[in-house]
């Protein structure tokens, strides 16, 4: 059974000594050999804590997990010779090239030394950097210095990559090249487990899909069956008033399966026929004479599914993530000016 | 991209005290080649022990009388020593820049042996120290200070000050370790290094002091080596073999105290 799973836990927990929050509480996860699995939530559901765990920078309190049959805490060394670990907490270091970068992760590793050069350049020119190579990393791009981390991730061709936020903070460019870069990846035989706050980045790269919050898995499916949970659409009625948003609410009811949800003066519908509805739902804000000040058709975000799964939503926490995003965004922009 | 495994054998303990070998060159030549990158900080850690060279040989030595006479030559000993002190507070500064840009959680996920991101942080601080000695030596004569003829005895006198900057090295890793970030890291070496320092002989004689803080000046380690430095650099009136001797225990002990307990913290560090 070891045999299959490249990634397996059994009731990992943690809780961290500050503040006593439990960051991770009766953790399951089986992840298939050459499988994509997606760890989604929001910051401080507990993502980072399970990917510390599995790449044995961070003990559990209690629980086991075995990467390709080594155990985590009996045998941390074997597993740090099958994994990769690439994302938001891994740096590489700034002041030192890009192929410095990898000649030293491939050093650490150690590979013989010849190899080390030529797996440098190599994973350089396949990542893009080929021509960055000798320069300082310091002078990267976001998108490069994310590319160059998972590069590093992969010196030692490790059978299992953790992608920790792979693309968290990046433009929309850079995040589908890194899109890509992970679709080779696992189409020559890599296991991967990504966690990620995008539900659109875990719907293109993840298989199957563990959604978690307050460090409990709350769902688990293919993206289509958390999809199919969750309606097709999201109908955003923005009103004039807290008040006039509750009548419309009422008003509107039966046109989604799942209660509406206010919030402010805005109602929130999930629905199944986006633009059919929303036809529907004007003809009759129209008719009882209440004035629209804006509508919007979206795709369901993360958060519509935490709405769908909890019924209420992860306020504290979406505030956090907006404000990390921001804080990132404005480093990325520094880095590439 | 192939997954053709096992890169590594499981290792036998020769080949683990190889690779810690190994590893511990790998670590410091990349802290070096960060210094290369940034030579202003190599050039300012110089400026202020020359400020406070200046200082007290203009400044406050003319009031401070000791024995033999020359007050350059009992200052620059002490010099030294707070020099190579203040050298290895900059163990907890680089630890914890480490620790903060994610970088030790890349080591840490790295079949490496985990020891060497410590030796090699402490080994690299121990190169730069030895560079600023050599400075500072430079400087020293140019103000006047004439250490004995003896060039084996001012090398054993480096030699015990950078022993003893290398045990306090472990002490200030666990201190930049447990830093919340780099910025903290260097103040929270500031109430170690200041008492220590200057509640010692290494400006002014302990024999000036009030007689509950003679009893501190005149044991604790930072005196000891200083007491030794200039036992081996200067000796006359200030010859001390002793010391020399205590202040190597000084550092052993330190040494076999903070180092496991520095490499504990670092396993345990997030």
């Amino acid at each position: 059974m070891a045999e299959q799973l490249a990634v397996a836990a059994r009731g990992l927990s943690k809780t961290y000594p500050k503040g006593g929050v439990k960051a991770l509480e009766d953790f399951d996860l089986e992840v298939p050999a050459g499988q994509v699995v997606g760890l989604l939530g929001p910051n401080g559901a507990g993502k980072t804590t399970a990917v510390r765990i599995l790449s044995t920078t961070l003990r559990p309190d209690a629980g086991t997990a075995q990467i390709m049959g080594h155990d985590v805490i009996a045998d941390p060394d074997g597993v740090r010779r099958v994994i990769g670990l690439a994302g938001q907490y891994a740096a590489v270091d700034e002041n030192l090239t890009g192929f410095e970068n990898l000649e030293m992760v491939g050093r650490l590793c150690h590979l013989p030394r010849p190899s080390v050069n030529a797996r440098a350049d190599e994973l350089l020119e396949q990542f893009g950097l080929a021509d960055a190579g000798g320069r300082v990393v310091k002078t990267y791009s976001g998108g490069m210095r994310r590319r160059l981390d998972l590069a590093a991730a992969l010196v030692a061709r490790p059978p299992v990559l953790f992608l920790d936020e792979p693309t968290t903070g990046l433009d929309p460019q850079s995040r589908l090249a890194l899109w890509d870069v992970i679709e080779a990846l696992v189409s020559g035989g890599t296991t991967v487990l990504l966690t990620t706050q995008y539900l659109e980045e875990a719907d293109r790269l993840c298989k199957d899909i563990v959604v978690i919050d307050h460090g409990r898995i709350i769902a688990h499916g293919t993206p289509a069956n958390l999809k199919a949970d969750l309606g097709a659409t999201v109908l955003d009625l923005m009103m004039t008033s807290p008040e006039a948003a509750q009548s419309a609410a009422l008003l509107l009811s039966d046109l989604s399966d799942k209660p509406a949800h206010l919030e402010g003066s805005t109602v929130e519908l999930t629905v199944d026929e986006g633009p059919k509805t929303a036809a529907e739902a004007l003809r009759r804000l129209d008719a009882s004479e209440h004035e629209l000040l804006g509508l919007a058709l979206r795709e369901p975000s993360l958060d519509d599914v935490f709405l769908s799964l909890t019924g209420q939503r992860t306020e504290v926490d979406t505030e956090a993530v907006v404000a990390g995003q921001k804080t990132k965004g404005r480093r990325a922009a520094k880095e590439t000016s | 991209m192939t997954t053709s495994v096992a890169h590594s054998p499981r290792p036998k303990a020769m080949a683990r005290a190889r690779w810690a070998i190994a590893d511990t060159v790998t670590v410091t030549k990349r802290n070096l080649i960060r210094f290369m990158r940034i030579p202003e900080a190599l050039f300012f850690s110089t400026v202020q022990p020359i400020m406070f060279v200046l200082l007290f040989r203009y400044v406050f030595g003319g009031a401070i009388p000791v024995a033999g006479g020359s007050y350059v030559n009992y200052l620059m000993p002490g010099i030294f020593v707070q020099t190579v002190i203040f050298g290895a507070a900059s163990t907890a500064l680089g630890l914890a820049e480490d620790l903060q840009s994610g970088l030790l959680e890349r080591f840490r996920a790295l079949p490496m042996a985990h020891s060497a991101v410590l030796s090699g942080r402490t080994m690299t601080d121990l190169i730069r120290n030895a560079f600023v000695i050599v400075v500072m030596t430079a400087v020293g004569l140019a103000v006047g200070f004439r250490p004995m003829p003896n060039p084996l005895d001012y090398f054993l006198a480096c030699i015990v000050m950078m022993l003893f900057a290398f045990s306090l090295m472990w002490a200030f890793a666990i201190v930049g370790l447990s830093a919340p970030n780099s910025e903290t890291a260097q103040l929270m070496t500031f109430p170690i290094i200041f008492p220590l320092t200057f509640a010692s002989t290494a400006f002014v004689p302990a024999a000036s002091m009030p007689g509950w803080l003679q009893a501190f000046a005149k044991n604790q380690p930072v005196s000891q080596a200083v007491d030794a430095a200039r036992s081996l650099m200067v000796g006359g009136p200030y010859h001390d073999t002793k010391a020399v001797w205590v202040s190597l225990a000084w550092s052993l002990g330190l040494l076999m105290l903070f180092v496991p307990l520095a490499v504990r913290r670092y396993r345990r560090a997030t």
